[in-house]
C-alpha cells in the first residue's frame, strides 16, 4: 500500500502499566526521526492508578487534531479500558494488539471487528530482568511505524540516563523483544518520509503558553492550582526566577488576580493561569483592572463546565464569561490560540496587547491544546514584547493625569517611586486625575476612553487566520482550527473549495475586518465545542452574517472530528 | 521642584492630598488619616516611596486623601494586591488600609494568609464594629446584641477576635490603637512600618453616624499595663482576657519576612527553550 497521510496509535493500560510513558517515548522517537505528531493522554478520575491511555497521531506534516478512529490500539492490558467508552474508537480495518493475559477486549472496541493479534507482552517482559510490558509495547509500535531500531534504543539511553545502566538495559531489551515480535506484523499503512530534517520542538500547549508569557515580558505570576492549567504555573515557578521574575502562590483566585494587579501597578508585567471556576472568581477584579487600566494577562485553559464540570476534558464554553463576564461596560481583550505552537505566539501577543493597551487580556486556551504534547517545527521568534507607555518625567507636582484623555486613549502610566506622579488607582468612576466622581460627564469620558483605545488599536493580520477561498466559509476558533483546516483540505481533494475564518482576537470584535473576510460568501458553517452555541451567538451579536448560517456544535468531551466537519461541509456544498 | 533632601524634612501636611474626604463630621477615620501623615513624617519617607492600598468602605477611602501612591481596589482583596506589589517592588513602603467588614468578613481568608505569608507590609484595620459605608449592618466584630435593620435584636453571634487570629496565623507585629489618640497611634504606626514582616495594627475608629455609642471609647481605652511580648502564646492570652480597650504594641515577633529574591536576569530566553528542543 502507498504512503499514508498519518498513522494513529493508542496505548491502553491500567494504572502503573506505563501506557503514558510508552506514548511519550514513541512521540519523541518519531520526532527524532523527523516526523511531526500529537499526543493526548486520557486518564480516569483517580489521582494515581486507574486506567490510562496515550493516543498518538504521527505524520510528515503538522498534526493539529486527533483522528476519529485509531489505526493501531495496543492494550498492555484491557482491565479498565471500558471506562474510556466512546473516546477511543477503532475501525474494522484497524489492528488490535493484546496480551493473552491482559483480560478481555472491552465490547465497544471488540465490536468494530478489527484484526486482533495476541502478543504475550507480560511474559516477554518477565523473561527480562526488571523488564516491563510497556517497553515491549513500545517496541511493537516502533516496528509498526517503521522507526529505526537504533533511533529508539538511543532515545531510551538518553531518557533513562538518570535511572542507571540496569534500567536502560532492561528497557532496551524490552524494546528489542517487542520490535522483533512485531517483525511479521504487517501494517498496510506507511508514513511518508519526512520532507527534510528541521529543528523540532516537543512541547505541550501549557508549556508553550508559559514560555510565550515570559517571551512577552511577564515577570510576575500568581498561582492557584487548577486542572488543566496547573502546568503553566508549574513551568513558570522554576523558570521565572531565572529571568529575574517572581511567582507567588495565592490562597485562592481572588487573591491571584489581585496579586497580579498589584504587581502590574508597580510596573511588572504580570499573569495568572486558571480554568473556568477560577476565572469565575476573578471576574470582579478583571473589571477593576479594566477600570483602573492595569495591564494583566489571565490564561483560561477551558474545561467542561458549568461548575466543576469535567476538569480533565476540553470544551469551548467559557467564551461568554470571557467576553461578557464583567458587570458594567468593561472592554478588555480576549484572544484564543489555535494550536499548541500558537499557544506560544498568542500568549506572547496577549502580553504585548495588554501592556500596550493597559487593560486585561484573557487568553482562552483549552484542555485539548493545553495538555496535549506535540512534535512541531520550532515556532518562529516574534518581536512582540510588552511595552507600556510610561510617564517618567513629571514636570510639576499635581499636574500628572493618570487617566488623561489623549488621542489614542492610552495615557502614560507612572510607577510608584516616581516623584510627583502620585495618584490613586481606582475602580470607582474617576476623573482624569483619578479622583472618584459620580458625574455623568467623567463617567462617559472614561468609558469612551477605555473603549476607544481598544477600537483604535492596529491589531494587524494576527487578528484571525484566513485561508482558502470559496463561497462557503467555515468559521471556527481556538483549538478546533486544526480539525477544520484538515476537513477543508479533504474537501479540496473532493474538488470543493471552502474558506477558513478563525478569529484569534475575539474581543474587541473587528466588524470591518470580519466583513472583508466574508465578502462574497453566501454561506457560513460555524463549528464550535459548546452546547449553547456561544460562538455562533457571539458572531450574530457582533457581525453582519450572510443569509445562510449553519452551526455544527457539541459540548465536550467528545471532540468534533475531521470527518464530521468534512461531512457537514459536503452537505452544504452548492 | 523639591529635592530628596528637602523632602526628608517633610511635615505631616506634606503627606496630605487636596482631596476633601467624604467622611461624616466627627468620623474616627479623620484622626487615622492624621496618624498616617504624622507617622510618615516621623519616618521621613518620601511620599512617592509609599503606597497605600485599600479595599472598599469608608475606611478604605483613605489612600486618595494622602499624597502617596494609592490603590483603591475591590472589596476585601487589598492584602493580596499589596503582596503582589511588595514582592515585585521591595523598595516601596506598603501600607494597607481596611475596615472590619472589608478585612475580617469578605477579606477574611486573605487576612489569614497575609499573616502567614509575612510579607513586609503594615496592615491597618479601622475597626468601628459596623459596616459604615453600607449604612449600618453588623460586621464580624459587632457585639451580639447590637440591633440593626439587617439583624433585628442583634446577631446573637460572638464577635471575632482579630488580634488573636493574627497571632495564630503568624503576624509578626500586633498592636491596638484608638483613633482619638493620634500621636500615640502615629508612633505605633511608625513602629509597625519599621518592623520587618507583616505588622497588624487594629485602630478602634468610631463610626459616629451608625455607632454613636462609640464616642464613649474615648473614656474606655487605656494603655496596656505591660509592654509588648515576643511570645505569641503570652500575647494571645493577654488579648483574650483583656477588656478589649488595651492600647499599645502587644506583640513583636522576629520571623523573617517573606521576600523571594528578585534577581537580575541571568539567563538568556533561548536557554529556557532548550528543554523543548530535540
Ligand atoms: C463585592 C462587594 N460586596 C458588597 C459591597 C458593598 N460594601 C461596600 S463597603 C461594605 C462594608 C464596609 O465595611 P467596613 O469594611 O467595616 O468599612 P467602613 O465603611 O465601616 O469603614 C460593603 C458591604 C461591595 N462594594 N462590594
Ligand atoms: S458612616 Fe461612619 S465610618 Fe462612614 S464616614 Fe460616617 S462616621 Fe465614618
Ligand atoms: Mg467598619
Amino acid at each position: 500500500m502507498g504512503n499514508s497521510q498519518s498513522i494513529s496509535i493508542g496505548f491502553v493500560g491500567s494504572g502503573g502499566a506505563g501506557a503514558l510513558t510508552a506514548g511519550n517515548l514513541l512521540l519523541e522517537a518519531a520526532s527524532a526521526a523527523g516526523w511531526q505528531g500529537l499526543l493526548t493522554r486520557t486518564v480516569g478520575p483517580q489521582i494515581r492508578g486507574g486506567e490510562a491511555a496515550a493516543l498518538l497521531r504521527l505524520a510528515s506534516h503538522p498534526v493539529e487534531c486527533m483522528p476519529e478512529q485509531f489505526d493501531v490500539l495496543i492494550g498492555i492490558d484491557w482491565l479498565n479500558a471500558h471506562r474510556f467508552g466512546a473516546e477511543i474508537k477503532i475501525g474494522h480495518d484497524s489492528l488490535l494488539i493484546g496480551d493473552p493475559r491482559g483480560g478481555a477486549v472491552p465490547p465497544h472496541i471488540a465490536e468494530a471487528g478489527a484484526r486482533e493479534v495476541q502478543i504475550p507482552m507480560k511474559d516477554m517482559a518477565k523473561a527480562i530482568p526488571d523488564g516491563r510490558a510497556n517497553m515491549i509495547a513500545l517496541g511493537i509500535a516502533c516496528r509498526l511505524v517503521r522507526l529505526e531500531r537504533e533511533t529508539c534504543l538511543a532515545l531510551l539511553e538518553k531518557r533513562l540516563s538518570d535511572k542507571g545502566e540496569a534500567a536502560i538495559k532492561a528497557s532496551q531489551a524490552g524494546l528489542i523483544a517487542g520490535y522483533d515480535a512485531a517483525q511479521d506484523l504487517d501494517l498496510s499503512l506507511r508514513l511518508a518520509a519526512p520532507k527534510r530534517a528541521t529543528r523540532k520542538w516537543l512541547v505541550s500547549g501549557n508549556d508553550a503558553t508559559a514560555l510565550g508569557a515570559i517571551r512577552g515580558g511577564i515577570r510576575f505570576a500568581a498561582a492557584y492550582p487548577i486542572t488543566p492549567a496547573t502546568e503553566i504555573l508549574e513551568w513558570l515557578a522554576p523558570n521565572l526566577p531565572k529571568v529575574g521574575g517572581v511567582l507567588l502562590q495565592a490562597e485562592d483566585e481572588l487573591a491571584a488576580i489581585n496579586m497580579i494587579i498589584g504587581a502590574s501597578y508597580g510596573g511588572t508585567p504580570s499573569l495568572t493561569a486558571t480554568s473556568g471556576p477560577g476565572l469565575s472568581l476573578m471576574i470582579e477584579s478583571l473589571g477593576l483592572a479594566t477600570a483602573a487600566e492595569i495591564p494583566i494577562v489571565v490564561v483560561d485553559v477551558m474545561r467542561g463546565g458549568p461548575s466543576t464540570g469535567i476538569p480533565t476534558k476540553s470544551e469551548q464554553a467559557d467564551l461568554n464569561i470571557a467576553v461578557y463576564g464583567c458587570h458594567g461596560d468593561a472592554p478588555h481583550l480576549v484572544v484564543a490560540p489555535q494550536s499548541i505552537g500558537d499557544c506560544l505566539f498568542t500568549t506572547q501577543w496577549a502580553v504585548y496587547l495588554a501592556e500596550a493597551l493597559q487593560t486585561p487580556a484573557i487568553v482562552l486556551s483549552d484542555q485539548f491544546i493545553g495538555q496535549a504534547r506535540a512534535a512541531i517545527e520550532k515556532p518562529a521568534d516574534v518581536a512582540f514584547i510588552g511595552q507600556r507607555s510610561r510617564a517618567t518625567d513629571i514636570s510639576a507636582a499635581g499636574a500628572y493625569k493618570r487617566y488623561a484623555i489623549a488621542g489614542s486613549g492610552v495615557s502614560p502610566m507612572v510607577v510608584p517611586g516616581t516623584s510627583g506622579g502620585q495618584y490613586t488607582a481606582d475602580g470607582l468612576t474617576h476623573t482624569e486625575r483619578g479622583i472618584p466622581t459620580s458625574g455623568a460627564s467623567d463617567h462617559q469620558a472614561q468609558l469612551d476612553k477605555r473603549r476607544d483605545k481598544l477600537v483604535r488599536f492596529a491589531y494587524g493580520d494576527h487578528w484571525a487566520t484566513l485561508e482558502g477561498s470559496g463561497d462557503l466559509a467555515v468559521v471556527t476558533w481556538g483549538s478546533l482550527t486544526g480539525a477544520v483546516r484538515e476537513a477543508i483540505g479533504r474537501a479540496a481533494q473532493d474538488g470543493v473549495e471552502v474558506s477558513l475564518i478563525a478569529p484569534r482576537l475575539l474581543f474587541p470584535a473587528q466588524p470591518e475586518r470580519f466583513a472583508a473576510a466574508i465578502a462574497g460568501k453566501s454561506r457560513l458553517l460555524v463549528v464550535e465545542q459548546s452546547h449553547g452555541a456561544q460562538f455562533y451567538r457571539y458572531l450574530r451579536a457582533h457581525y453582519d452574517l450572510p443569509g445562510r448560517v449553519d452551526v455544527l456544535n457539541r459540548p465536550g468531551p467528545m471532540p468534533i472530528g475531521v470527518s464530521e466537519i468534512h461531512r457537514a461541509i459536503m452537505e452544504r456544498r452548492a | 521642584m523639591s529635592t530628596a533632601h528637602e523632602r526628608l524634612a517633610c511635615k505631616p501636611a506634606d503627606y496630605k492630598s487636596d482631596i476633601k474626604p467624604i467622611w461624616c463630621p466627627g468620623c474616627g477615620d479623620y484622626h487615622v488619616l492624621m496618624s498616617f501623615t504624622r507617622a510618615f513624617a516621623e519616618l521621613g519617607l518620601p511620599p512617592e516611596q509609599i503606597v497605600v492600598v485599600s479595599g472598599i468602605g469608608c475606611s478604605s477611602r483613605i489612600p486618595a486623601y494622602t499624597n502617596c501612591y494609592g490603590f483603591h481596589g475591590v472589596h476585601g482583596r487589598s492584602l493580596a494586591l499589596a503582596a503582589g506589589l511588595k514582592v515585585t517592588r521591595p523598595d516601596l513602603t506598603v501600607v494597607v488600609a481596611s475596615g472590619d467588614g472589608d478585612g475580617y468578613s469578605i477579606g477574611g481568608n486573605h487576612f489569614l494568609h497575609a499573616c502567614r505569608r509575612n510579607v513586609d507590609m503594615t496592615y491597618v484595620v479601622m475597626d468601628n464594629r459596623i459596616y459604615g459605608m453600607t449604612k449600618g449592618q453588623p460586621s464580624p466584630t459587632t457585639e451580639p446584641e447590637f440591633d440593626t435593620a439587617l439583624s433585628p435584636g442583634g446577631t446573637g453571634l460572638r464577635p471575632f477576635h482579630p488580634l488573636v487570629v493574627a497571632l495564630a496565623s503568624g503576624a509578626n507585629f500586633v498592636a491596638r490603637c484608638f483613633s482619638g489618640e493620634p500621636n500615640e497611634t502615629a508612633a505605633v504606626l511608625a513602629e509597625a512600618i519599621r518592623h520587618p514582616g507583616f505588622s497588624f495594627v487594629e485602630i478602634l475608629s468610631p463610626c459616629v453616624t451608625f455607632r454613636p455609642d462609640e464616642r464613649d471609647w474615648k473614656s474606655q481605652v487605656h494603655q496596656a499595663p505591660v509592654g509588648a511580648t515576643s511570645d505569641p502564646a503570652k500575647a494571645a492570652r493577654r488579648i483574650m482576657t483583656d477588656d478589649g480597650f488595651n492600647i499599645g504594641i502587644l506583640y513583636r515577633g522576629d520571623r523573617r519576612p517573606y521576600q523571594p529574591a528578585v534577581v537580575q536576569r541571568h539567563v538568556e530566553l533561548s536557554e529556557l527553550e532548550k528543554e523543548f528542543e530535540l
